[in-house]
């Protein structure tokens, strides 16, 4: 597992995020994944190493609603999100597709099209301070890719087929370091090196077509990374390769989080990846957030049946051969007229009269682990404990739930 | 690069040679002859020299083994109606008048359609989309006589702001090369716009997004190169439709150029004439097709012109 090492190095790396050379350690710092499809020990994240320094809030996003106009009315994608990010910190958001984790990482930049996505009356993002809803578009382009850069998942379509790699790295780093183009270029150069790929001075001529799928995803990151920004955002930055190239990406992360100190936000619906490079969780379903914490909360004790039920429908190397897995009966609500009362209510083993009826909201469990969920009322007729593994067939021992 | 373009070349002139066979063919299979000219005194004896002097009189296959032999040798030959002229020299007197119109009219098309089609994806579905789709229709559907007509109606006539007819100074050609652009505008204009408004959804312009980049440059350094590339392989094909409209407008506005030459011709039964502006412009053709893929080849490096795969 990636080891922190002391925040002043941290800092001190920041500055040199770009120039210095790839640090021998954080080439070296993780062995060979090759037990990456699985190993049976489980394996949660960062949250399992020792505590760290909690970094300052960069980030709050309060109550974020985006819906999107469309001929068959208005689809409501994101239905109050409301989370804090701070600095160095890694957080994942899990949900399936359609669950709006795509549309908060684009509203977190304002990427959406302004024609299309409306964004509610009483959303706030700020961003150091900053409120990002108030922006105009012209100070939004300082910090787009300056200050918030993002890596999209399938580089293949996210880079322009026909302009070189190098161009596609220079105009970035020209345009927000307000350097010359010579000095952009060695600054690419340098970027190109960083991520590992190798002769990077003939690879800046070259085009998307030259390079293969892991290469490509390296380039999106470099380009994301060039103006060494506070954050990352990563949508499913892993989705579209294969699980070996997966762990390498997972580790350029890492590497590039330490020597840049950048906070991350990991869009992504892959447990596996979330227990091996989060900090904290998210996990949406139609448009909110029903349940956040520590990835060893969310693994070890996870409250919300719906994040119980992730859980149980993944594969595991521990059970048995042979064995099915547990899905989740039913589909997500239509967000054209999203129901009135929770959400999953509709697929939920444990639902009550109160779920169909009023919407539940996030309460704390302790200081970092909310949920959004009836069942933690104490006027619930079953504990949540109880229902967990025992009746609803759902979750099996999340304990010990071996991912990766 | 080297040896494709050689291989065209040699595919380049069987194509020449095909047309030139068909075309001789077919015309002398036309009745009629240069000299049978209604109400005019000829003696057979002028008549028969005459027929002897440009080999008419002998079998069609030794006059097809004669003109290719010549044309190897790049002469076009005598023409027949204009008796000491060669069709080299009309060749030489008339292109470079239909070279400029024709160029004029293609930069004027480039220029305006892309402009047009790029405002119009950019504005889809708004008042100025609609406004230039609908003149892209028309450009379409009227033909371009008509276009030259109204335009000489009011422009030089009822205005008076330029000549009627002829050419000489560059506003003798403002009105021919506009009429002649018309059509090729109207095209490139709603390629552009289908392949803008599709290009400007794609993932990559969201990455240009998301670096803050300028839409400015988006548009122009992200979009517009994708979204000009499938009007570039339109461009051999509109380079024709310049050339063949050409003759029409040529003839309206009575400028000395290729077409004027090659419809007399047509009219006179002058075969080396309809011979050589066919063999001249179909050459012409063939080399612009060449030129639009290397051109291609050189906007998107996808693709590549040279290279097969296991040798160099």
């Amino acid at each position: 597992m990636w080891r922190r090492g002391d925040r002043d190095h941290r800092k001190k790396a920041a500055l040199s995020a770009v120039a210095a050379p790839p640090a021998p350690e954080a080439a070296q710092a993780r062995p060979a994944r090759a037990d990456s499809g699985g190993a049976p020990e489980p394996d949660l994240g960062r949250a399992a190493q020792a505590a760290r320094p909690p970094g300052e809030v960069i980030l709050e996003v309060d109550d974020l609603r985006v819906s999107f106009r469309t001929h068959g009315g208005q689809v409501q994608a994101v239905r109050g999100v409301s989370l804090s990010l701070r600095q160095g910190e890694t957080l994942a958001i899990v949900g399936e597709s359609g669950c709006g984790k795509s549309v908060t990482a684009r509203s977190l930049m304002r990427l959406l099209p302004e024609h299309a996505a409306v964004l509610g009356a009483g959303s706030s993002i700020r961003w150091k301070g900053r409120e990002l809803t108030k922006l105009k578009e012209k100070e939004l382009r300082k910090l787009r890719g300056a200050e918030i850069a993002m890596i999209f998942q399938d580089a293949m379509t996210a880079l322009n087929p026909t302009l070189t790699i190098g161009e596609q790295l220079i105009e970035g780093i020209a345009l927000h370091r307000k350097v010359p183009r010579s000095e952009a270029r060695r600054l690419a150069v340098d970027m190109l090196e960083l991520v590992g790929i190798p002769g990077p001075e003939t690879r800046l001529k070259q085009y998307l077509g030259e390079f293969s799928g892991g290469m490509r995803q390296r380039i999106m990151i470099a380009i994301a990374a060039s103006c060494s920004p506070s954050l990352l955002i990563a949508d499913e930055p892993t989705t579209a390769l294969d699980v070996t190239i997966q762990a390498q990406i997972l580790d350029l992360f890492r590497m590039l989080q330490e020597r840049t100190g950048a906070a991350i936000v990991l869009i992504t619906h892959d447990l596996g990846v979330v227990a091996e490079t989060a900090d904290r969780v998210c996990v949406m379903y139609a448009g909110e957030i029903v349940e956040s914490g520590t990835v060893r909360e969310l693994f070890r004790r996870p409250q919300h049946p719906y994040t119980q039920g992730l859980l149980a429908a993944l594969p595991r190397l521990d059970r048995e051969r042979g064995r099915s897995l547990v899905p989740i009966p039913g589909t997500p609500p239509d967000l054209f007229a999203p129901p009135p009362g929770c959400a999953f209510a509709a697929r939920c083993p444990h639902a009550m009269e109160v779920c169909r009826l009023r919407r539940p909201q996030m309460a704390e469990l302790d200081g970092t682990h909310a949920v959004a969920c009836w069942l933690q009322d104490p006027r619930a007729a079953r504990p949540p404990a109880a229902g967990a593994g025992a009746g609803s067939g759902m979750a099996g021992e999340p304990a010990r739930t071996a991912l990766g | 690069m080297a040896s494709y373009i050689l291989k065209r070349f040699i595919s380049m002139a069987v194509t020449l040679w095909l047309i030139v066979t068909v075309t001789f063919f077919l015309m002398h299979s036309v009745p009629g002859s240069p000299f049978d000219k209604e109400g005019r005194n000829t003696s057979q004896t002028a008549v028969d020299n005459m027929m002897a002097y440009y080999h008419l009189d002998e079998p069609l296959g030794v006059q097809y083994v004669l003109y290719l032999k010549s044309l190897l040798m790049l002469d076009l030959g005598p023409s027949i109606g204009h008796f000491p002229t060669t069709v080299n020299d009309m060749i030489g007197r008339g292109f470079p008048v239909s070279f400029q119109l024709g160029m004029l009219a293609l930069s004027i098309s480039i220029v305006c359609g892309i402009a047009l089609g790029t405002v119009a994806a950019l504005r889809k579905n708004r008042l100025i989309d609609q406004l230039a789709m609908v003149l892209a229709v028309i450009g379409i559907a009227v033909p371009n006589f008509v276009v030259a007509t109204l335009l000489i109606k009011y422009v030089a006539v009822e205005w008076r702001l330029l000549p009627v007819a002829t050419w000489g100074t560059w506003r003798h050609a403002v009105l021919p090369a506009l009429a002649l652009s018309t059509g090729p505008l109207a095209i490139i204009a709603r390629m552009t716009r289908a392949n803008m408004v599709e290009v400007l959804t794609a993932d990559y312009i969201e990455t240009a997004r998301a670096k803050g980049l300028h839409p400015a440059v988006i548009v122009f350094k992200h979009a517009l190169r994708n979204a000009v590339l499938p009007v570039v392989t339109l461009l051999g094909a509109l380079v024709a439709n310049v050339l063949t409209g050409s003759f029409v407008i040529e003839k309206i506005f009575a400028i000395p150029g290729m077409g004027k030459y090659f419809v007399d011709g047509i009219n006179n039964r002058d075969y080396s004439v309809i011979m050589g502006t066919t063999v001249f412009y179909s050459a012409l053709l063939l080399v612009m097709m060449l030129i639009v893929d290397i051109v291609y080849g050189l906007i998107d490096p996808r693709i590549k012109l040279h290279r097969k795969e296991g040798r160099p």
